[in-house]
């Protein structure tokens, strides 16, 4: 008779569960909620509880693993070569409540019939400006504002057929919408293949869960393509108009060509012979009747924008005004997803619909206003400041996290150019448990659904949830060290 | 039940066409040069090869590019040179880099799991250092390079989609190895013996079975010629013998069939001059005996065959792409 199988028992740690010692702070977080959780993301927590951390750390060197073999990835180039790069993946989902999302839901639909009636209204009549509800100059003077467009009655009224809305959660847990994304919003495809990795790798954590399927997206935006080509066409050629290889976001091209079953081109594979649009095969041209382009405006045809465009297509621009084309986007879309023409969204919406919005704004202030200028000057310490026509968080200013020499520096160029920025109160956006080094640990998330537009409105069920991979940061952006979760939007 | 018609039958896009070419191409290249490489180093090693590594650059016309930046003619340079030089088109780390591009711009094309193992395959390629293959490890090395592209062949006949896609396939892998198998018979009958006493001594011999294995036809040879083992006759079996999948005339063969489907299958009659222009070819070839051939001069006649096959590269090429 010894002590020692005591002595051994005491020197073992009890096994480390993975919610243990999980703190969000002062954040909202998506998983442990305000103590309110419902019954599913109780059920979550405790399978998450149960698993081990180590094998958990497994399964994710493995995905990220399996994500480089399949190519779903983007390229960065040096000089001398091209490295192929992951969005880093985390096997911890983002979860929504049925009730949140019919909520974003409607809330995104009448956003996005925003946009496009805005749109529609400043290439056409233009009351929203002489109703005095948006100054002239923010509109018309407006880089991404195309004179081109005036008049032009694009199918179905749409403009913007595919959107990305960028969502956040405050502290309160309440969602505000942080940007429109009407260009050429990017990102859906990690959504898809988030799903397929988390089916494959954490099959157990979702077993039995009704979570909305998102495998449609695919069908849906072949079938908004379809339904905006002109009319009286029975098998309209739809073809996604890609920059090429070297762009970043080349794998979502093709993912979105082949989840819609038609060619990925480029500019060189089209032509314009007559104002209509073909595409170059093996048997001769091929008409195309609706192009989903992914290339800027200022790059779609050399002959209507820049002439030293090597991406786009010559004469483009007529066979499109001629109607025997449609673009999607449409062109000049960039001049609603404006960061200053943003903070006009809520007025619009009670102006041309008579309802209150659904999802509100940030509260934001235009810098180009003398009264916002000085409030933002004097705040600078604790605003964002962002210029209006930048995305992917380029020359923004936290101010919170900057130093006294970075805002020194940003208030001179501020009052350089004031027109160029807006600011916003920093929100400390919403958390969820994220595997850090085999432990979970509270990072912030923000949403992005997209909402696909022809004579009406889908909206992809859930959307890319990118996280902030370093401890505190509020910037979820790829390029800026961000990663993304898979967003489980719960059927009930 | 009937299949859906196609709306836009034939709508291959012609720089599809032209990727599917070329990435069958390297792909076959890239094998192709493995095998060089692999029983060149067995020459070298057994001494039975006149001049060592420098076949190799003879088979590829390559001496004056390499003589540019290797002083000697080593093992080490010729590693360098053949697998690792980014300055040398016709390396094994550039001929990846160009199967990768292509297949970059077929993706939504080709089959996933096609995909997948071209980048798996191709990133390995492009990742290897000098210190990674010493010349103990340069065999190994070449084995897993042809198993990679063998599993790349099988994955392909096993997942991509039976279109026009597919046949320019077929057709850029067949004028490949036609056009290798072509080379390997012209290093082993100029460039390794160029003398004509050397005929049939021992190392005669082993040279010609060395260039058997290397086309993996040494058995298949064995097993259809027992008593045989003289230049016309393995030159024959790889040039002419229609069974054996790496011969000149299988590869025609191949060719031949691949252009007559797109032309009635697909109904591109653009096909209809080149296939003229392959049956001249495959008449060429089986209205001569090797003996003949090899009377008249088998270099040139080689040479020839390798022109004509780029001929037909290029007129693929003009009827569906280059418009």
């Amino acid at each position: 008779m010894t002590s020692d199988s005591g002595q051994t028992q005491q020197q073992t740690a009890p096994p480390q569960r993975l919610l243990d010692g999980y703190d969000a702070g002062q954040t909202f977080c998506e998983f442990t909620r305000r103590g309110d959780a419902p019954p599913v993301i109780e059920m979550l927590r405790e399978r998450l509880s149960n698993m081990d951390p180590a094998r958990l750390a497994e399964r994710a060197r493995i995905a990220e693993a399996e994500l480089f073999n399949l190519g779903i990835t983007f390229t960065v180039y040096t000089e001398r070569d091209a490295i192929d790069r992951i969005l880093p993946f985390d096997l911890i989902p983002r979860v929504i409540t049925a009730a949140e999302w019919t909520h974003l839901e409607r809330g995104l639909r009448q956003r996005v019939n925003a946009l496009n009636r805005f749109l529609w209204d400043i290439y056409h009549e233009q009351r929203v400006i002489t109703d005095g509800i948006i100054p002239a100059s923010l509109v018309l003077d407006n880089p991404n504002f195309r004179p081109e467009m005036r008049w032009f009655d694009p199918p179905c009224g749409t403009y913007v057929h595919i959107c990305g809305t960028d969502i956040i959660r405050d502290q309160s847990g309440k969602f505000v919408v942080l940007e429109d994304n009407a260009r050429t919003p990017s990102g859906v495809s990690y959504v898809i293949e988030n799903r397929h990795m988390m089916r494959r790798c954490m099959p157990d954590l979702g077993a039995e869960l009704d979570i909305q399927p998102v495998d449609e997206y695919g069908l849906r935006l072949q079938q908004t393509l379809a339904s905006v080509a002109p009319p009286g066409i029975d098998h309209p050629g739809i073809v996604l108009l890609s920059p090429g290889t070297y762009n970043s976001a080349y794998f979502e091209h093709v993912f979105l060509a082949r989840e819609m079953g038609v060619p990925l081109v480029e500019g060189r594979d089209l032509f314009v012979d007559d104002d209509r649009v073909f595409m170059r095969t093996i048997s001769g041209p091929r008409p195309v009747h609706a192009i989903y382009r992914r290339i800027d405006d200022a790059f779609l045809d050399p002959e209507a924008f820049h002439p030293d465009s090597l991406l786009g297509v010559p004469g483009l621009m007529r066979a499109y005004k001629a109607g025997n084309v449609t673009l999607a986007n449409a062109i000049g879309t960039g001049v609603a997803d404006d960061k200053a023409v943003y903070a006009y969204l809520p007025r619009m919406i009670r102006y041309y619909f008579a309802e209150e919005p659904i999802l509100d704004n940030v509260e934001t202030r235009i810098c180009a206003e003398p009264e916002d200028l000085q409030y933002t000057l004097d705040h600078l310490a604790e605003l964002v400041v962002k210029p209006v026509g930048e995305s992917g968080g380029y020359g923004m200013i936290i101010g919170p996290h900057a130093t006294q020499a970075e805002l020194d520096a940003f208030r001179i160029k501020l009052k350089d150019d004031p027109d160029n920025y807006i600011s916003q109160p920093v929100i400390q956006l919403s958390t969820a448990p994220t595997l850090i080094d085999g432990r979970l640990e509270p990072r912030h998330v923000d949403l992005r659904p997209f909402t696909l537009t022809g004579s009406e409105s889908w909206v992809l069920p859930g959307g890319l949830s990118r996280v902030a991979l370093r401890r505190g940061s509020l910037v979820v952006n790829s390029s800026q060290g961000g990663g993304s979760k898979d967003t489980w939007v719960l059927a009930s | 039940m009937m299949p859906l018609m196609d709306p836009m039958p034939n709508m291959l896009l012609s720089r599809y066409a032209e990727s599917m070419v070329w990435l069958a191409r390297y792909m076959e290249r890239i094998e192709n040069l493995a095998r060089l490489i692999e029983v060149t180093e067995v020459f070298v090693r057994l001494r039975s090869a006149t001049n060592g590594w420098q076949c190799i650059i003879d088979i590829n016309c390559d001496d004056e590019v390499f003589r540019s930046q290797y002083d000697r003619v080593t093992a080490e340079t010729i590693i360098r040179f053949y697998v690792l030089n980014r300055d040398n088109p016709n390396s094994i780390w550039c001929l990846a880099s160009a199967a990768r591009e292509n297949a970059r711009a077929l993706r939504p094309l080709i089959s996933t799991e096609m995909w997948t193992q071209l980048n798996v395959f191709t990133n390995f390629i492009l990742s290897l250092r000098a210190d990674d293959i010493p010349l103990a490890r340069l065999s190994q090395l070449c084995t897993r390079i042809k198993q990679d592209c063998q599993t790349h062949t099988g994955v392909t006949e096993g997942t991509l989609y039976r279109d026009q896609a597919w046949l320019f396939y077929a057709i850029g892998k067949q004028i490949e190895r036609g056009d290798q198998t072509t080379r390997l018979i012209d290093i082993k009958y100029h460039a390794l013996l160029p003398t004509a006493e050397g005929i049939g001594s021992e190392t005669d011999l082993s040279q010609w079975t060395a260039v058997l294995r290397s086309a993996a036809g040494y058995h298949a040879f064995r097993r259809l010629m027992p008593t045989r083992m003289d230049p016309a006759g393995v030159a024959g079996f790889l040039l002419m013998n229609e069974a054996f999948p790496r011969s000149l005339a299988t590869a025609l063969r191949h060719i031949h069939h691949a252009l007559g489907l797109l032309r009635t299958d697909h109904g591109l009659r653009r096909a209809a001059p080149i296939i003229e222009r392959v049956e001249h070819l495959r008449a060429l070839l089986s209205g001569q005996t090797m003996e003949e051939i090899i009377i008249r001069g088998l270099h040139e006649f080689l040479d020839g065959m390798q022109g004509e096959l780029a001929t037909v590269q290029s007129l693929v090429a003009d009827a569906f792409w280059r418009t």
